[in-house]
């Protein structure tokens, strides 16, 4: 009832606040007739009309006053208030553009970048992924080792073993990671067309709980062996290479020239790569057959979604029990069993990585606006000094101190407010851009975007910056005695001691926050360098790869080594014939792009007995090493005559040679990997490439086969040129279309690009730290000049007086460049002690960089100093010019 | 002491008004002013212009309504009258005044105790 009977007093009070003018009309009205009938009743009672009038008045009390008490008792006099404030600061800021302007663009950078980080924490770390109940989604692989993929999988038995023996989970599936980027071919529709696919257990979909957008999801007859060909095709494929049509959904497509059934479409909230594969493009999805993958060794990761109430510590639990027990390959028990399995809620496994990374992000961003705050603060200090007597005077005419504080909260609140706009136009721009930014490796990139709560944060953090920038200031203004203020002329040399004194505290704490801000920028750009600098066993310059086709089906429909050995022959002889290329090559798993390992032995070692150590295989031809620019270390490089018919060899990395023979001359020794009947020899060595990642640890074993000996999954066709790769685009596919006239219009990578995508994450960091840095640098010169420029003004007729007795220019500027760098080095001392404080924060994402640095403390010392003295030299310049006489006649 | 005029408390302006309109039927603003006046004997000190906050305040709580319409000698004025939840107001209000009132007058009437001094 009394809930009830407030609301309804409220709702009163706001129409009466929105109906203010007919109210206080008809209040005037009603006023007016109370007074002609008080004296109506005066008159009849034997007054003169006068006096009537006279006494009526007397008796009513001041009409004003009835009024604005009415007002206040029927409609929101705060509102009323606030809207007095927003006028009267509209109209101080219109006069003070330049302030208003400076302070507007300072807080739209600050709170930009605030919320534009907001906006990617909150989408790879705050918000749930986009599936539904993705909480109880769980990855499950093997442990992370040195080898690959094929460390991390599982095989086509243990899935299914998983599936069918596991208590926790609602349903378990799988995908296959061996996909590359251009695994399938479309044709049937004009130019053949390159595709990327990934094959994905048949309830790939349901476990992950998404719906087609068209069609439906794999029928159970399209994931059997030897069952109807089926495709799903992602949104964005759909809208460009079948211009979203929606009749192809049923129809049969050409897919490495199989007719494919278009089951369905999948909607466009449903992005494969940006959780499981982040920077690359994924188009089609296809049904992986368990039955046809059970002797291809471990291929497979997990995806599982657990029963509701399940914890993933219990599911990890249960698994640690079951998978020992998973054989690799059941029809073969001989070749042992026994899987761990590392088990993690999926979006932990994807983005929790990332983790540190972005609290390092979100905290620079966090400085920033803090220094945004002191800067403005200092702002309005040196403000507040030409508007002491406004306020006095307002004092004077009653407004009280609240009153004053108030309407200088306005101001900090309408300038943050403006500030926000500003920044939300900023924020929207750089995830627009990160949107599309596709190349870089960082998962969920695509969703980010400035939703809801980015709106409430950029809310929140302007009300924060406003309170913070314009508090301080706001009670030392209305503090000031009325009485001085209004004598105090504000000139004198000793006036505003005080004052200054907490604007110079404001500068220090300044350039301690950008102290912090350069050593973190520079600690990690530092890194950045070393990892660049990293040795990758190839040189990633002046190569590129394309996607070739060939068909080495010989007449038994069997792949035939020798049709194989004779196409891409062919293909690298023509290839490195085009003028302007000088090596040609052709592999299977371009490094850092993607891999597989198998295991390696020396002779005589057992690996069903010991362990063996995996090695990562590549499958090559004759010039790969040398399009690639690695270096041989001992033996030769394959020859077209290693051919099916002779026999098998094999080159190794100096890791896998250390492991196997240590000491020894590993040249002509047999080791045990591939598919030969009678095991490889050695015939050389190679120096070790970084295959799985740039900066982790580095590969361990690696080998190389010919591809006229083993079987490649796909091929690429690498080349090294002085020419930029699109010159040659042209030439290169005219040649391989000559060759099969079904190659697929693929384009060129240049290995460069494959290592820049390895290093994007990092990139991306150092970038936006190295920005956030620059602007906290720029804001702190910003101050420096700010407090020095005002001394100096402040102190025109001392400084005219010491002229006039006497003191050089050369003096004077001394003492203002003094001032200076004793704010820069109090600033600088706390700092550093902030940065070493701080420096844990960041150690886990440095790159064989210290985090104490010395060049990097140096660095920031000297580039610190720099800018200060520029941004005190021109005040400093300023105050010897000044001409005595005219100081000391002025005021 | 009779000079100065009672300052009316927090509250007792609006149960004066409810009461005043109880008893006399629509009132406008002056005619309620003026009961008030002087049934109080002209002891209350009321500027007769303060009695606007008030009657808004009532018409917002729903206890009186207001309607246009003509006084005894031609003029136009607002007419204030109590509703159903004004005179149940009334009703509680008036009950706890006279209980306040009877409890002030007992506690003001004991006396000091000679033995104290």
């Amino acid at each position: 009832m009394t809930g009830i009977d407030a609301l309804w007093r409220t709702w009163n009070r706001v129409r009466a606040f929105l109906q203010r003018e007919p109210l206080d009309c008809e209040l005037d009205a009603e006023m007016a007739s109370h007074l002609e009938i008080a004296i109506d009743e005066n008159v009849r009672r034997g007054m003169v009309p006068e006096e009537a009038r006279r006494q009526a008045l007397v008796e009513f009390g001041g009409v004003q006053q009835a009024r604005e008490k009415q007002r206040v008792a029927r409609g929101l006099p705060f509102l009323d208030v606030l809207g007095q404030d927003f006028r009267y600061t509209l109209r101080t800021l219109r006069r003070n553009r330049g302030f208003a302007t400076v302070a507007v663009l300072i807080l739209g950078l600050g709170i930009g970048a605030n919320v534009a980080v907001f906006s990617v924490v909150n989408t790879l770390l705050l918000r749930p992924l986009p599936f539904s109940h993705s909480q109880r989604l769980v990855w499950i692989q093997g442990p992370p080792q040195s080898c690959g993929l094929s460390c991390v999988t599982y095989s086509a038995d243990a899935v299914e073993d998983y599936q069918h023996r596991n208590q926790t989970m609602e349903s378990v599936t799988a995908y296959m990671p061996f996909y590359g980027p251009a695994d399938y071919k479309l044709t049937g529709r004009g130019e053949p067309v390159p595709v990327s696919g990934v094959p994905v257990v048949g309830n790939f979909f349901e476990t992950l709980g998404v719906q087609p957008f068209l069609g439906r999801l794999f029928r159970p007859d399209e994931t059997v062996k030897n069952g109807r060909p089926a495709v799903l095709l992602s949104f964005f494929f759909w809208k460009r290479g079948f211009h979203g049509d929606r009749g192809i959904v049923g129809q049969a497509i050409e897919l490495n020239n199989k007719l494919t059934v278009v089951a369905g479409v999948l909607p466009p909230s449903f992005d494969f790569e940006s959780v499981f594969a982040p920077g690359t493009k994924m188009d089609i999805f296809v049904p992986a057959i368990l039955d046809d993958m059970r002797n291809w060794g471990n291929t497979l990761l997990i995806v599982g979604r657990m029963k509701p109430g399940v914890t993933a510590a219990q599911a990890q639990a249960e698994a640690k029990v079951l998978f020992p027990d998973f054989y690799f390959n059941k029809s073969h028990p001989n070749w042992g069993k026994g899987y761990e399995a590392w088990l993690q809620p999926l979006q932990e496994h994807v983005s929790g990585k990332l983790r540190r990374s972005l609290e390092v992000l979100w905290c620079a961003v966090g400085l920033i606006l803090l220094i945004v705050c002191v800067n403005l603060s200092n702002l309005l200090l040196a403000r507040s000094a030409a508007r002491t007597k406004e306020f006095a005077m307002r004092n004077a005419l009653g407004a009280g101190r609240g009153r004053i504080v108030r309407q200088l909260l306005t101001e900090s609140l309408m300038l943050s407010c403006a500030g926000a706009v500003l920044g939300l136009g900023i924020a929207w721009a750089v995830t627009a851009y990160l949107e599309h930014a596709g190349e870089i490796a960082l998962p969920l990139l695509q969703n980010v975007r400035v939703d809801g709560a980015a709106l409430g944060w950029t809310a929140l953090v302007a009300v924060i910056t406003a309170a913070l920038f314009g508090i301080a200031p706001a009670f030392r203004m209305s503090g000031k005695n009325i009485q001085e203020s209004l004598k105090d002329s504000g000139h004198g040399a000793t006036a505003g001691r005080k004052h200054e004194s907490v604007r110079a505290a404001l500068v220090v704490s300044e350039i301690a926050l950008a102290c912090v801000l350069l050593v973190g920028a520079g600690l990690l750009l530092r890194s950045f360098l070393k990892v660049l600098d990293i040795d990758l066993g190839f040189q990633p310059d002046r190569a590129a790869a394309i996607t070739v086709n060939y068909d080495d089906q010989g007449s038994n429909g069997q792949r035939s080594a020798a049709k194989r050995g004779a196409t891409l022959e062919e293909i690298v002889r023509k290839v490195k014939a085009i003028p302007g290329i000088e090596e040609a090559g052709v592999t299977d798993m371009l490094p850092l792009d993607r891999n597989r390992s198998w295991n390696l032995a020396a002779e005589g070692m057992d690996c069903i007995k010991q362990k063996c150590p995996d090695a990562l295989v590549q499958i090559v031809t004759p010039g790969y090493l040398a399009a690639m620019g690695m270096k041989l270390r001992e033996g030769r490089d394959f020859s077209w005559s290693d051919g099916a018919a002779s026999p098998c060899v094999v080159i190794l990395n100096e890791a896998a040679v250390k492991q196997l023979w240590p000491g020894q001359d590993p040249l002509g020794r047999v080791a045990n990997i591939g598919p030969c009947s009678k095991p490889p020899r050695v015939i050389g060595v190679v120096g070790d490439v970084r295959d799985t990642s740039v900066e982790g640890d580095s590969d361990g074993p690696e080998a190389y086969l010919p591809a006229t000996q083993a079987q490649p999954e796909g091929a690429e066709l690498v080349v090294r040129t002085q020419l930029p790769p699109d010159v040659l685009a042209a030439s290169v596919m005219r040649t391989l279309r000559t060759i099969n006239p079904g190659q697929s219009a693929a384009e060129f990578r240049t290995i460069r690009q494959l290592v820049d995508h390895a290093v994007s994450p990092r990139r991306f960091f150092v970038l936006l730290v190295g920005i956030f840095a620059a602007m906290g640098l720029t804001l702190a010169a910003l101050g420096i000049y700010g407090v020095i420029a005002y001394a100096v003004t402040r102190q025109t007729q001392e400084i005219g007086i010491r002229m006039a007795l006497g003191a050089s220019r050369a003096r004077v500027q001394l003492r203002v460049m003094g001032r200076t760098l004793r704010l820069v080095g109090l600033g600088l001392a706390v700092g550093t002690v902030a940065s070493l404080m701080t420096g844990r924060l960041i150690g886990s994402l440095l790159f064989g960089t210290q985090q104490t640095d010395a060049a990097t403390y140096t660095g920031m010392v000297v580039l610190l100093m720099l800018v200060a003295l520029v941004a005190g030299y021109l005040p400093a310049r300023r105050a010897s010019r000044i001409d005595p006489m005219a100081a000391l006649r002025s005021n | 002491m009779t000079d100065s005029k009672l300052d009316l408390l927090q509250g007792t302006l609006d149960l004066m008004v409810l009461q005043t309109l109880a008893a006399m039927g629509a009132q406008h603003g002056y005619g309620i002013a003026r009961r008030i006046e002087q049934a109080s004997g002209n002891e209350v000190l009321l500027n007769q212009g303060t009695i606007y906050a008030g009657l808004v305040r009532l018409q917002h709580r729903g206890w009186i309504e207001a309607e246009w319409g003509t006084s005894d000698n031609n003029r136009r004025a607002k007419f204030y009258s109590i509703t159903r939840r004004g005179r149940k107001q009334l009703a509680k209000d008036a009950a706890y005044w006279q209980r306040l009132s009877a409890v002030m007058g007992r506690v003001l009437a004991i006396e000091p105790e000679g033995s104290e001094r």
